[in-house]
């Protein structure tokens, strides 16, 4: 795949590739992604706006210039502090490669970091040269005034001009938290929210903190993602269980979206308005219990976000899939092409649940596409049907329930 | 955070507001106004010592030192106001420049004073509003209601003579608020374009140096018609927001 190097939200040739239900690749211009979805379907988007979380500065007991990324939240979102487990790296910006930026100096506890008038001190080391704890000075409106003034979107070096701000919101930015765009929402403009309306397909939005996407680093990448903050609406949750009671599909715009879902899914009661820490990973073994369908970027194979593809669909599919996108030059990263996910008969053990649980409420066969292998997937995924159910209401919480760092506010 | 229910509770209660143009005439008393009515009110103002002063005098406000004319100004107010409030319900566009001081006919006016007025009346409530309506239009779907006032002028509607730059300003201004109420009628976000009269202001007294204050409105009067317009148009929408909840949890989507 091509690197998508200007930051262009919506460019006209940006294309789609689908992959049905079936594991079946086909191809679009990416402006026609609604045409995918029917009259009743739940499109579920992330409305976190992008902080400028890039800090050029200075680490005070050596001198040294070093570049900050926040990484995850450490206070509360909107709370009277700041802290975040941050990134470090020595000299240079985001024209090096991460690869090969140099390592800060050698950090301590204690240590303090100045970026003109914001001061942060490492309040602990995360058992990485690289990966801190930091406090800022300051009640929590002065750091966000001076992060404002100082702060700069991350940035990687396939995209050359320095990001504004602007080319970091999407459309629907509404919640300052995130550390990095959450891209795949770049595709939603003003006009798909008008024609989801005309065309009866609901639209709701949660807000989750995307993280960092890569450091550069194999023995941090490996720990990507860290632990996301997300907050579901009320609103939000009633759609979406109003779109299972239907039978209607759950249509996650961005793997955060599915992470958020997935990870208030498998909490005692279920996916309802509460703030959270997304803590888990989702890979080929995560049964999906809400999600059925994804759009997202043309992710490499090995990143975090390609593991959780392979939650919607087989490595024999996704292969298929990216050999079509190197191909046919698909462009890649935030600003790159997109994919829209279904996904394969796995994640359909779920409806048997439902379906044992209370016919009443049964999930009929209704995907856009006709899915052939169905039964089959449906049979070898049987075998998990006890765990499920029990899971979904309730019975076991080996969720880690007890080990989340996670609070629940009902009714918010 | 505190949490008192009222039986009669004022819609604007906690509603999360931002006012531009916040420390002087009309703005401040919007900020005052709003604030008493239990309003969570933030606003943005170009002189930091007027802000300090202001966010002095009304405990509990945010004070945003920022000139709204100023592209790279926009994101900047909109992550400090969206991160401190959460979100945002009602956002008012008041901040406005007169175009040449002293007023002068179009003749006279340099063309830098008709790209001053455009840019503070009519791109700056743009701008802001495009960076502010994902958070708008979240709090419409929440229920919450979502408002946009745009601060109009009779100046928008009649062609006075000497008022070239402010008038045609406030005339494109006008324009956007029905085009925006139009188009994102479906998104449930609302804007109300409201001409508050000659009232007694610095921005006035700039333009008619010998008015007599006495023909004046004061801006407490114009702030809380404008106020009790928001009220009531959030009202309606929070109406409007629990039918479409209630819609949505016993209805197919039609």
């Amino acid at each position: 795949m091509i690197a998508a190097s200007r930051a262009v939200q919506r460019p006209a040739s940006a294309r789609l590739l689908v992959i049905d239900a079936a594991g079946r690749v086909t191809q679009s211009p990416r402006a026609r992604w609604l045409d995918f979805l029917e009259r009743g379907d739940l499109v579920v988007a992330n409305d976190a706006a992008t902080l400028p979380a890039s800090l050029a500065g200075v680490h005070a007991r050596t001198g040294q210039p070093i570049e900050m990324r926040l990484a995850a939240w450490r206070s509360p979102v909107s709370g009277e502090t700041a802290a975040f487990d941050a990134i470090v790296f020595g000299s240079g910006d985001y024209r090096t490669r991460t690869e090969d930026r140099p390592s800060p100096p050698e950090l301590a506890s204690g240590d303090e970091f100045v970026f003109g008038t914001l001061t942060a001190t490492v309040v602990e080391l995360l058992d990485h040269p690289r990966l801190v704890r930091v406090h800022f000075d300051g009640s929590g409106a002065a750091f966000r005034q001076h992060l404002a003034a100082r702060g700069r979107p991350i940035q990687y070096a396939h995209v050359r001009e320095p990001l504004e701000l602007w080319d970091a919101w999407t459309s629907i930015a509404a919640v300052p938290v995130a550390f990095e765009p959450p891209s795949a929402g770049f595709v939603i403009a003003w006009r798909d929210v008008e024609s989801m309306r005309e065309r009866g397909i609901g639209f709701a939005t949660l807000t989750h903190a995307a993280g960092l996407s890569s450091t550069g680093d194999a023995a941090l990448d490996r720990r990507l993602p860290l632990d996301e903050w997300y907050r579901i609406p009320a609103t939000t949750a009633a759609a979406i269980a109003k779109a299972r009671a239907e039978r209607m599909r759950v249509v996650a715009i961005g793997t955060t979206v599915v992470r958020a879902i997935e990870h208030a899914a498998s909490q005692p009661g279920g996916v309802r308005a509460a703030e959270r820490q997304a803590t888990q990973r989702i890979d080929a073994q995560t049964p999906l219990r809400i999600v059925d369908a994804l759009v997202t970027g043309t992710h490499e194979p090995g990143s975090s976000h390609h593991e959780l593809l392979r939650a919607f669909a087989s490595d024999t599919v996704l292969d298929a899939a990216a050999r079509t996108l190197d191909r046919d030059g698909y462009r890649t990263h935030e600003f790159g092409d997109s994919m829209l996910v279904f996904a394969d008969g796995r994640a359909k053990s779920r409806h048997a649940v439902q379906a044992c649980a209370n016919p009443l409420v049964a999930r009929s066969s209704r995907e856009a596409f006709p899915v052939s292998i169905a039964t089959n997937r449906r049979a070898a995924a049987g075998s998990r049907l006890a765990m499920l159910a029990a899971a979904e209401y309730g019975v076991v919480s080996s969720n880690g329930a007890g080990s989340d760092p996670t609070s629940v506010t009902p009714g918010v | 955070m505190d949490d008192h229910s009222t039986a009669v509770r004022s819609p604007l209660c906690k509603s999360r507001i931002l006012v531009t143009g916040g420390t002087s005439g009309l703005g401040r008393a919007l900020v005052r106004d709003f604030r008493a009515r239990g309003a969570h009110v933030a606003f943005v103002a170009r002189t930091a010592a007027r802000v300090e002063k202001t966010a002095a005098e009304e405990p509990g406000t945010l004070g945003i030192v920022a000139d709204v004319a100023d592209k790279h100004a926009i994101h900047a107010i909109a992550l400090q106001v969206l991160g401190w409030h959460g979100g945002l319900d009602v956002l008012v566009n008041n901040a406005s420049s007169l175009g040449p001081v002293p007023l002068a006919p179009l003749a006279d006016t340099d063309c830098e004073a008709l790209e001053d007025a455009l840019a503070t009346n009519v791109v700056a409530p743009f701008r802001l509003t495009k960076a502010l309506l994902g958070a708008l239009a979240a709090s419409a779907r929440e229920g919450r209601g979502a408002i946009v006032v745009n601060v109009s002028s009779d100046a928008a509607v009649n062609a006075y003579a000497n008022w070239g730059a402010y008038g045609a300003s406030k005339a494109a201004l006008r324009h956007l608020s029905r085009i925006w109420d139009d188009e994102l009628r479906g998104v449930g976000v609302r804007f109300l374009s409201i001409d508050p009269g000659d009232m007694d202001t610095p921005l006035h007294a700039l333009a008619v140096p010998d008015a007599d204050p006495r023909d004046l409105l004061a801006p407490e009067t114009a702030a809380r018609t404008i106020v009790d317009a928001v009220a009531d148009a959030l009202r309606v929408r929070a109406t409007v927001g629990r039918n479409v909840a209630d819609r949505a949890r016993v209805q197919a989507p039609s």
